[in-house]
C-alpha cells in the first residue's frame, strides 16, 4: 500500500482532506457544545435550587 | 377541535399562497435565475448586449485551437442547435474537454464571437470506475485497430473490484 | 403489551426516552461512519472523469440531502407545535435547527472544495448553490429569531412561521438543476436508478445512514437540555437536579 500516494490523492489532497477534516471538526465541536450545554444547564438549575433553599 | 383546525388551514393556505407567489416571481425572473444563456438564446438576441454574461453548452469536437502565444485558445460552444465561437486567454480547468460541458463568462463581440474572461468546466452526473471506462476504450480501439495510450499511475492503486 | 405512545408527548416522559435512545443511534452512527469511510477510500474505484476528487461526494451528498430533510422535519415539528399547541414539538424543532444548519454549511464548504478543482470555481451564483445558501440563512434566521424572543411560547410560534414559510425553498433546491441552467449537474441517483459504480453507491448510502443516525442522536441529546431549561419549574426537573448531585 503506497500511503504517500494515498494521502496525495493524485494532487487533490488539500481539497479532499480539507473537506473531511472540516466535517470531522464540526461534528466534534457540535458534540462538545451539546454535552457542555447540558452540564451548564444542570449547574444553573442547581444554583437556582440552592438559592431558593436559602430563602 | 375548532381552533386547531383553523390554525392548520391557516398554515396550509399560507404555504399555498407563498408557493404561488414564489413560483410567479421565479417564472418572471427566468433568465436571471439561470446561470448562463445557450447559444440559441444568444442567437435570438435574448442575451444582454454590451454587458458581461455567461454562455453554456458543449465544446464542439475538434474545435479547440491554441494560438501561437500558448495561452490564448479558441473553441466552439454548441447546444446542438446553434454554435458560437469562444476566444479565451487563460488557463483552462482540468476537466475542460472537447465534447464535454462548458460555461464561459464574458462579452459578445461585434463579430458575434464571445470573448471570455473565465471558462468553467461543467461535468455530468455520471460516475464510473476509471478502469472500467479505460477497458471499454481499449476494447473499442482494438476493434477499430487504433493504439491506445496508457493512463498515468501515481502508485495509489485500489484493489480492483467488479 | 400496548404502549401508550401519547404519554411521550409529555416533556417529562420524553426526556427519559430520549436519554435511553441516544446510544442506540450514536453507536451505529459511529460504526457506519467508519465503514462508509473505508468503502469510500479503499473499495470505491477512481472515477473516470473526476479522478480522486470525486470522493468528496461521500460527505457532500449526504450532508446536502440531510440539510434539506432536517429542515422539513424541523418545519413539520414547528407546525405541529403551532397547530396542536404542544410544547415538545416546538422543542424538537429548536433542537434540530443547529444540526441542520451545520449540515447546510458542510454542504456548501465541501461543495466549494469540490467545485474549485473540478469546475474551476469555488462559487457561482447558480440556482442550486444560491438556494442552498438561502437554506443556511433560513436556519440561522430561525435560530436567532428564537433566541431573540424572551417568552418561549412566542419564540416557538415566531420560529414556526419562519420555518414553515421557508419550506418553499426545499423543493426549489431540489428542482433547481432541472428548472434552470445551472453549473451544478443534475441528479446522479434518480427514481429510475443510477449508473454509478456499485461500491460508490454503497459508500454514499452508508455515509448517508451514518449522518442521519448522528443527526437523530445529537438532536435527542440537545432536546434534553432544552426540556430541562423550559420545564425547570416542574417537580420532576427538581427531582432530577437533586439526583444529579
Amino acid at each position: 500500500m503506497n500511503w504517500l500516494g494515498f494521502f496525495e490523492m493524485k494532487g487533490y489532497a488539500w481539497y479532499i482532506w480539507g473537506s473531511y477534516g472540516v466535517t470531522l471538526l464540526i461534528i466534534m465541536v457540535e458534540i462538545l457544545l451539546v454535552v457542555h450545554k447540558r452540564k451548564v444547564v444542570l449547574q444553573q438549575l442547581r444554583l437556582i435550587r440552592d438559592a431558593e433553599i436559602k430563602e | 377541535m375548532k381552533p386547531r383546525h383553523k390554525r392548520f388551514m391557516f398554515i396550509l393556505v399560507g404555504i399555498a399562497i407563498l408557493g404561488t407567489a414564489v413560483g410567479l416571481v421565479l417564472y418572471a425572473l427566468q433568465n436571471n435565475v439561470s446561470l448562463y444563456f445557450t447559444p440559441t438564446q444568444v442567437y435570438n438576441k435574448e442575451a444582454p448586449q454590451g454587458r458581461n454574461f455567461r454562455i453554456g453548452g458543449l465544446v464542439v469536437d475538434g474545435s479547440l485551437k491554441r494560438e501561437r502565444d500558448g495561452l490564448t485558445v479558441r473553441f466552439d460552444v454548441t447546444d446542438t442547435l446553434k454554435t458560437m465561437q469562444v476566444n479565451y486567454k487563460g488557463i483552462l480547468p482540468d476537466l475542460f474537454k472537447e465534447g464535454k460541458g462548458v460555461v464561459a463568462h464574458g462579452q459578445l463581440q461585434a463579430d458575434n464571437t464571445f470573448l471570455a474572461d473565465e471558462v468553467l468546466a461543467k461535468h455530468d452526473e455520471n460516475y464510473n470506475a476509471a478502469e472500467v471506462v479505460h477497458a471499454l476504450e481499449l476494447a473499442n480501439q482494438a476493434q477499430s485497430g487504433v493504439m491506445a495510450t496508457k493512463p498515468v499511475s501515481s502508485g495509489y492503486q485500489i484493489p480492483s473490484t467488479k | 403489551m400496548a404502549i401508550n405512545w401519547f404519554k411521550y408527548a409529555a416533556p417529562s416522559s420524553f426526556y427519559g426516552l430520549a436519554g435511553k435512545l441516544v446510544p442506540w443511534f450514536a453507536w451505529p452512527a459511529a460504526i457506519l461512519f467508519c465503514v462508509g469511510i473505508y468503502i469510500g477510500f479503499f473499495v470505491a474505484p477512481t472515477d473516470a472523469v473526476q479522478s480522486e476528487a470525486y470522493r468528496i461526494i461521500f460527505i457532500h451528498v449526504p450532508a446536502s440531502i440531510l440539510s434539506m430533510f432536517i429542515y422539513l422535519i424541523m418545519a413539520g415539528y414547528a407546525a405541529l407545535g403551532l397547530i396542536f399547541n404542544t410544547r415538545l414539538s416546538s422543542m424538537m424543532a429548536t433542537s434540530l435547527a443547529p444540526t441542520g444548519a451545520l449540515f447546510a454549511f458542510i454542504s456548501l464548504w465541501t461543495g466549494a472544495l469540490w467545485g474549485k478543482p473540478m469546475w474551476g470555481a469555488w462559487w457561482v451564483w447558480d440556482a442550486r448553490l444560491t438556494s442552498e445558501l438561502i437554506l443556511l440563512f433560513l436556519y440561522l434566521g430561525f435560530i436567532s429569531l428564537q433566541a431573540s424572543i424572551e417568552d418561549p411560547r412566542r419564540a416557538d410560534r415566531a420560529g414556526a412561521l419562519l420555518a414553515i414559510v421557508g419550506s418553499v425553498n426545499v423543493p426549489i433546491i431540489y428542482f433547481s438543476v432541472k428548472w434552470w441552467n445551472t453549473l451544478h449537474q443534475g441528479s446522479t441517483v434518480k427514481l429510475s436508478g443510477t449508473s454509478m459504480h456499485i461500491s460508490m453507491q454503497q459508500a454514499m448510502f452508508t455515509m448517508f445512514a451514518a449522518l442521519w443516525l448522528y443527526a437523530i442522536a445529537i438532536s435527542l441529546l440537545r432536546v434534553r437540555s432544552i426540556i430541562l431549561e423550559r420545564e425547570r419549574n416542574s417537580q420532576w426537573v427538581t427531582e432530577i437536579v437533586e439526583m444529579k448531585q
